[in-house]
């Protein structure tokens, strides 16, 4: 076939200049890092505003950082060659944790998600949302791409069990962004056209059946949705208080600890799902203007890691991280906007929560090992 | 290119990637800026309904107090319990304990609740002590509310009662001052704006609307000294004889100010519960009466007056009858020549009778139209009556005849009081107030000299051989008269039933206070005016000139002049 599988992006470089300095000695990357604490920083004056002035919770968000950066700088050092090889372990001990959540998960909020192993309280569908790319980018990188039937619908039975078990918990927005993990992958890897229609049509034919399937308050959520007024003092009051705060922040906003309807307890979940609310209200537009621009310049810088590192397996694991990051930002700020159906998706950095920054992190972790380590792969 | 390496993706396959995320950061964008910017004003007005909130400011209604400051009738701050009972918990247990703090029947309780179970309002208990209102807002149950309220309250409680009158819960005046002077004691409460949260609590205040204007205070003309001094003693005649009722009118012969009002029975403005309407009557101003013979001095200033009488003229009274008409008039026994202060001395209605008849026939009338019988005394009581006088023109001897002893004719005991201070004040008379009187009006009916010889002639009837020595008081010159009516029944005059009246002026040389008492239905031997009405007059006027710190006028030199 003559594809030209060099990505060749306008203003994009083969390669990253690689000059070797301080950071990528340590295998970091600095702008990447730089924007990250940023939006770290960001994250937790948000937060504190959102919080109440819990100074509390907002130092243990801090902490949870530190620790995340920690394990970012971990991750970072081990090179891509063990990861592509340790990737179906990593992938076999996500899956068995999943199923060991079916039966002996603990219940949060009406949700099986948590395994505990001791001290530790774990949510296995975190894991997964590395483990499934770093699988799916394992297995496809050593077949002949783009992959044939067999292999594709290995891959795809790789895809789907674990996005079927979180969604099961239920953990619909867990699930969606395993799921957008692994699609990107399969995309890139060469899915034929055809395919690709096949699917959307089996997905199209399947809503009826998926609906079914759904827990009556997702479908509530989902009618919520399509419209916010059916019901305004029960689902839809989310979704209407996040707009109030959103519109009512204007151009340039309350000011920082001004907010009313986050502060004064009108917008439900305001440090967690709905953290962009607040900062809309308090800082109007631009606030949020310019927390998306750092999130697209970690995006940008993402890509550019992508697009310039050479082996399938780098390209792939690293455009799916990134991709799903965005993923990530685009369903939360679309769900919060309105835009998209409540699905319990938190904003990257910025939501208070400890696993999911964790689980960023890593992934931060893997694209700055991918960046920084000289590729063997299929040397 | 690299050996081994195989195909990924082509150009096509990222292009596509960065257009969708182009297209889905596009759409974002033009979401936010569509809530931010184009449905800004609509959002932010939804914000603003669900946190501003205007609410009232409580102000408190005025106080009424006597001259001298001393408190009537002020409000205190109290806590109203409120409930929203959509918002109030299902279990039972909390509401047995909130039923329990509030005091209630908690069966009683539930059923209330249940009756409001759909609205958004009822009152829990209204103006409660703190301690109450304490131990419910602690339990901290949702749907729970208190609000400020004042209550009134009453210090001088059944003292001033008929005076000053009585509020409702919401602070309207109901009877009494409290009612007639409604608008000038209320407040008016001010309105702000402020932020609350989800949960209904006030975080901020933002703005004043309207700032609370609280009532302004009614000064009464009542000095509190007097008025319990008048209440004590009212109260022990009206015990002691076991009377039906009475009242008493203290003036202030100077300007007409009221410096006591009491009645008897009285209730106590402060506790409700249990009220009889016959004793919330301020009897003094809304009770008519025929005077009878505590208004003879008036016939005599009103002879004197026309100039067809002096002073020292003799006036036949035998046989001690008068026949008119059919009618007879008799005194109590046959006086003889009489001169006009023997007729007051010995309350002759033949001698008044006679002197009354000599004169043009609306004359006396006029006169008594001009001492205020007739109407309303001006005080703005509610319910104040205006008694009865029968008109002038045309009048027949008999009617002329019976008015000039006070039959024939109602009035009220405040303007028995209002036409006693004509003779106080030199002729002149003043308006009944019960407010305090900066500047008196003044109207003049009697010549002063009239006035100076009437009052040296009631000066007899506390003399020894008058018919009211018991109103005497030691050291002082007084002058008075006494009365007792039969009362008007429904069959005509009732023999047996009473009413004993005593009009007096005290110190005779510089007059300074004017009291008429009148006690109704005394039960037992002793019910004429000089024995049950007179004593009250003397025990309070004497102690009142002490309070004021008259000047004694008729020194006490162990019986020597």
């Amino acid at each position: 076939m003559p594809r030209d599988f060099q990505w060749n992006l306008p203003g994009a470089h083969h390669h990253l200049k690689r000059k070797e300095n301080l950071f990528t000695r340590i295998h970091l990357d600095g702008w990447l890092l730089l924007a990250l604490l940023l939006l770290m920083g960001v994250g937790l004056l948000v937060l504190y505003s959102a919080t109440g002035g819990n100074l509390n919770a907002t130092l243990a968000q801090g902490y949870r950082f530190a620790l995340a950066l920690v394990v970012m700088l971990v991750v970072a050092q081990v090179p891509p060659r063990y990861m592509k090889r340790w990737a179906p372990a990593v992938f076999a001990i996500a899956l068995l944790m999943l199923v060991a959540v079916l039966f002996m998960g603990t219940d949060a909020k009406g949700a099986q998600r948590w395994l505990v192993l001791g001290p530790v309280r774990f949510q296995p569908s975190e894991l997964m949302k590395l483990a499934l790319p770093l699988m799916l980018a394992s297995y496809l990188s050593q077949r002949h791409l783009p992959p044939g039937w067999k292999h594709l619908f290995i891959a795809t039975v790789i895809l789907v069990v674990p996005v079927l078990l979180i969604a099961r918990q239920p953990d619909l927005g867990t699930s969606v962004l395993v799921a957008a993990s692994g699609l990107v992958v399969l995309f890139l890897a060469g899915l034929s056209w055809k395919l690709i229609f096949f699917f959307i049509g089996l997905g199209m034919a399947a809503l009826p059946a998926l609906w079914m399937l759904l827990h009556d308050y997702q479908k509530n959520r989902v009618l919520t949705f399509l419209n916010p007024e059916r019901d305004p003092l029960g689902t839809g009051w989310n979704i209407i208080q996040s707009k109030t705060a959103i519109g009512s922040g204007g151009l340039e906003g309350k000011g920082w600890l001004q907010g009313t309807q986050s502060r004064l307890e009108f917008l439900p979940e305001r440090h967690t799902d709905f953290i962009i609310a607040v900062l809309a209200e308090e800082t109007g537009l631009i606030g949020v203007s310019l927390l998306l621009a750092l999130y697209l310049f970690i995006i940008w810088r993402g890509m550019l890691i992508a697009t310039s590192v050479e082996g399938t397996f780098s390209r792939l694991l690293a455009s799916s991280i990134i991709l799903t990051f965005f993923v990530y930002v685009f369903v939360n700020i679309g769900m919060v906007s309105g835009l998209l159906p409540v699905v319990g998706v938190p904003l990257p950095l910025v939501s208070f929560g400890g696993t999911s920054s964790l689980t960023l992190m890593a992934g931060f972790g893997i694209l700055m090992s991918i960046h920084t380590h000289k590729s063997l792969l299929n040397k | 290119m690299s050996n081994g390496m195989q195909p990924v993706a082509g150009n096509w396959r990222l292009r596509l990637v960065w257009l969708l995320l182009a297209s889905l950061l596009l759409l974002v964008s033009g979401r936010l800026i569509q809530l931010h910017l184009f449905e800004r004003d609509f959002l932010q007005r939804q914000g603003d309904v669900r946190t501003l909130r205007v609410e009232t400011i409580p102000a408190n209604r005025g106080m009424i107090t006597d001259r001298h400051g001393e408190p009537l009738a002020i409000s205190s701050p109290v806590t109203t319990l409120w409930a929203n009972p959509r918002q109030l918990p299902d279990d039972l247990v909390v509401i047995r304990n909130l039923a329990q703090a509030l005091g209630e029947n908690p069966q009683l309780f539930v059923r209330r609740l249940q009756r409001f179970a759909d609205r958004e309002f009822m009152y829990l208990r209204r103006q409660v002590t703190p301690d109450i209102a304490e131990s419910v807002l602690s339990q901290q149950i949702p749907g729970v509310y208190a609000m400020d309220e004042f209550r009134r309250y009453y210090p001088a409680g059944e003292v001033a009662a008929h005076l000053v009158g009585f509020t409702n819960v919401d602070e309207r005046g109901q009877e009494g001052l409290e009612l007639a002077w409604d608008h000038w004691l209320q407040a008016s409460a001010g309105r702000k704006r402020v932020l609350k949260d989800l949960k209904g609590r006030t975080i901020r205040n933002l703005a004043v609307l309207q700032y609370p204007q609280p009532g302004q205070t009614l000064t009464l003309s009542l000095d509190m000294r007097l008025q319990y001094l008048a209440y004590r003693e009212l109260k022990a005649v009206v015990d002691q004889h076991q009377a039906v009722s009475g009242s008493l009118i203290l003036l202030d012969a100077r300007t007409g100010e009221v410096l006591a009002m009491v009645n008897q029975p009285a209730f106590n403005p402060n506790n409700r519960s249990q009220l009889d309407l016959a004793r919330l009557r301020n009897r003094a101003l809304v009770d008519l009466f025929e005077p009878g013979s505590v208004i003879k001095p008036l016939s005599v200033a009103v002879a004197l007056q026309s100039g067809q009488f002096t002073a020292d003229q003799k006036i036949d009274t035998s046989p001690g009858v008068i026949r008119l008409a059919g009618q007879t008039i008799r005194d109590f026994r046959n006086y003889g020549q009489l001169t006009p202060g023997q007729i007051i001395a010995h309350s002759s209605n033949v001698g008044v009778a006679r002197m009354i008849l000599e004169l043009p026939d609306e004359m006396l009338v006029n006169y008594y139209d001009a001492l205020g019988f007739g109407r309303a005394t001006g005080t703005g009581f509610p319910g104040e009556g205006s008694g009865v006088l029968p008109g002038g023109f045309g009048i027949s001897r008999i009617k002329r005849a019976t008015l000039s002893y006070g039959y024939g004719l109602s009035v009220t005991l405040g303007q028995l009081a209002q036409a006693y201070m004509v003779l106080a004040d030199h002729g002149r008379l003043h308006p009944l107030s019960l407010l305090k009187v900066n500047d008196p009006i003044t109207v003049q009916v009697f010549d002063p000299e009239v006035v100076r010889e009437v009052l040296e002639m009631m000066e007899r009837v506390v003399q020894p051989g008058g018919t009211g020595t018991r109103a005497a008081i030691p050291g002082y010159r007084v002058a008075g008269k006494t009365g007792t009516v039969h009362k008007l029944g429904s069959e005509g005059y009732r023999s047996g039933d009473y009413i004993a009246t005593f009009a007096g002026i005290a110190p005779v040389s510089d007059p300074r206070l004017v009291a008429v008492v009148m006690i109704d239905s005394p039960k037992g031997q002793e019910y004429f005016g000089g024995e049950v009405a007179a004593p009250v007059f003397s025990r309070v006027v004497g102690h009142a000139l002490r309070i004021m710190d008259v000047p004694p006028d008729a020194p006490l030199n162990n019986g020597r002049p």
